[in-house]
């Protein structure tokens, strides 16, 4: 019976959880599709999420790009098949790295940081305070959050995907001695811009779940500065596994296999 | 237009609520009436579940059971939208005050004015002005929360509270943990606010001196219910046992330590 009471409860938090993350997203998405969002407030986090993230964004990505061209430029030449290395280098950069590899690094610095804030405003509470001077939370706190992410990711991704490129071949070229002109030319014969536009696709997906989860953690805080950091975990976590479940998802959907 | 059992207008009246978080029972079949123009104040023992009959008025909780009506509507059964207007004739003033900590003390007193007016700038920042000048804190405009003290935080958290000039400003211990001092200004300054507004106002507060100063009526909640209501003169002769060791401060009576 214990084991059964246990599953009930955890099916039951499970689609507690789920639902209240829906309902988030689809009041926040109200509040946007009505155009009501605070514009200052929405450029501010544009900055506090977006732009404060560009380093780590650029530094991780750089590494990666390199990382892949380092492993796979050596093996290509020995191959005989270096002018390949350009476009498996942005193939996975653009189609797969660079979307992901951006929201997990946001994921972890923005994500964090809505929980940990809107945490804190709630054992303030100063959600309440908004709420009770007939202020809707959503609208005024995780609608700004949203459309942050949702402009500021895309824009990550494609620097991301960029800076990864440019690693890899300065890589390719210094290790295995590939040329710029070879590198760029296997790139372009191997990606399209709808793979970049696919990539973007993912980027925006993996926006609405890193602002959402986070928001949702932070609001729904509780028992003080211990809960904060529980919320604030639980955002990152819980960011991270969507951003993976549901990359494989719009792999599928988008790419098809191909 | 609701009156209470004394018949004065009520402004708001708590019917049979009760109220439950999970096993704990914090509010048992409780009434109380809030007569307009007047300052209630409600006693009781910390934990006693005071700022939830806060709550309950200003649609931030629903009971379990039982009504609560703001001007003759029941409150308990409206959607969050439908609350929406009712919350902009009642203000909260938090124990600790709840200011945004990312905006200035201006801002925050001007923050219901930018969403809930259509005012220049120039005026909200006429009325923002005028609040915290009521408060006698004009000088903290541009500062942030966390440079204020404690008492210049409860009485920034008055000037957003009156700001809108609510029919209605429920104080949520609004004295505690003040030295004598300024809990006598803020005792004070909701007297003054009560007369400036010619408003409504419920109190909750521990300073036994500061409620008997400024109450016009005073309830006594206790183990979920009101058990006495009446002015403060009477309440103060109250036979009640309950209310008579509360009052004394007395380990000795049927409140059990």
């Amino acid at each position: 019976m214990k084991v059964l009471d246990r599953v009930g409860r955890a099916t039951t938090e499970f689609f507690e959880y789920a639902g209240g993350l829906t309902l988030l997203g689809v009041e926040s998405a109200g509040f946007l599709v009505r155009m009501r969002v605070r514009v200052a407030e929405t450029l501010a986090q544009c900055f506090l999420l977006g732009v404060q993230s560009w380093i780590i964004v650029v530094l991780t990505s750089l590494f990666t790009g390199m990382v892949i061209s380092l492993e796979s430029a050596q093996q290509a030449v020995a191959f005989g098949v270096g002018n390949l290395v350009g476009g498996a280098v942005a193939y996975g950069t653009v189609r797969e790295l660079g979307p992901m590899l951006t929201a997990v690094v946001v994921a972890g610095r923005a994500g964090a940081a809505i929980a940990a804030e809107l945490g804190s405003m709630v054992v303030t509470e100063q959600i309440e305070a908004l709420r009770s001077m007939a202020l809707e939370p959503s609208r005024f706190l995780v609608v700004p959050r949203l459309v942050a992410l949702l402009v500021m990711l895309p824009l990550l991704t494609v620097c991301a995907d960029v800076v990864s490129i440019v690693g890899g071949m300065w890589i390719a070229f210094t290790y295995a001695h590939i040329s710029y002109d070879s590198f760029i030319s296997s790139a372009r014969q191997t990606i399209d811009f709808a793979d970049v536009f696919k990539g973007l696709i993912k980027s925006v997906v993996f926006a609405v779940i890193i602002a959402t989860v986070g928001a949702y953690q932070g609001l729904s805080t509780r028992g003080g500065a211990a809960g904060v950091g529980i919320s604030t975990t639980a955002a990152v976590v819980i960011s991270i596994i969507l951003i993976f479940v549901s990359n494989f998802v719009l792999t599928f959907l988008l790419f098809g296999g191909q | 237009m609701m009156n209470g059992a004394n018949g004065k207008k009520l402004i708001a009246r708590l019917e049979r609520a009760s109220l439950a978080f999970g096993e704990k029972v914090v509010l048992k079949n409780c009434s109380l009436d809030v007569v307009e123009g007047a300052i209630t104040c409600i006693i009781g023992l910390s934990g006693a579940g005071k700022s939830t009959i806060l709550r309950l008025i200003d649609g931030l909780l629903r009971p379990n059971e039982g009504k609560v009506y703001v001007r003759d509507v029941d409150i308990a059964e409206m959607s969050e939208e439908q609350l929406i207007a009712v919350r902009q004739r009642i203000s909260l003033s938090f124990q600790f005050a709840a200011l945004l900590d990312s905006l200035t003390v201006g801002e925050n007193v001007a923050l219901p004015l930018r969403e809930h007016s259509a005012l220049s700038e120039a005026e909200i920042r006429k009325q923002v002005v005028d609040a915290l000048d009521s408060v006698g804190l004009s000088h903290v405009y541009d500062l942030l929360p966390s440079e204020l003290s404690g008492g210049m935080l409860k009485r920034a958290g008055f000037a957003r509270a009156i700001v809108t000039k609510p029919e209605l400003i429920l104080y949520d211990e609004p004295t505690t943990g003040l030295d004598p001092i300024v809990t006598h200004l803020i005792t004070d300054t909701i007297c003054k606010l009560r007369e400036k507004l010619d408003g409504t106002a419920v109190v909750i507060s521990h300073d036994l001196d500061s409620i008997f100063m400024m109450a016009d009526y005073i309830a006594m909640l206790f183990e979920g219910a009101i058990i006495a209501y009446d002015t403060k003169e009477n309440i103060r002769k109250s036979n009640n046992p309950i209310v008579q060791q509360f009052l004394s401060g007395s380990e000795q009576g049927p409140i059990p330590i």
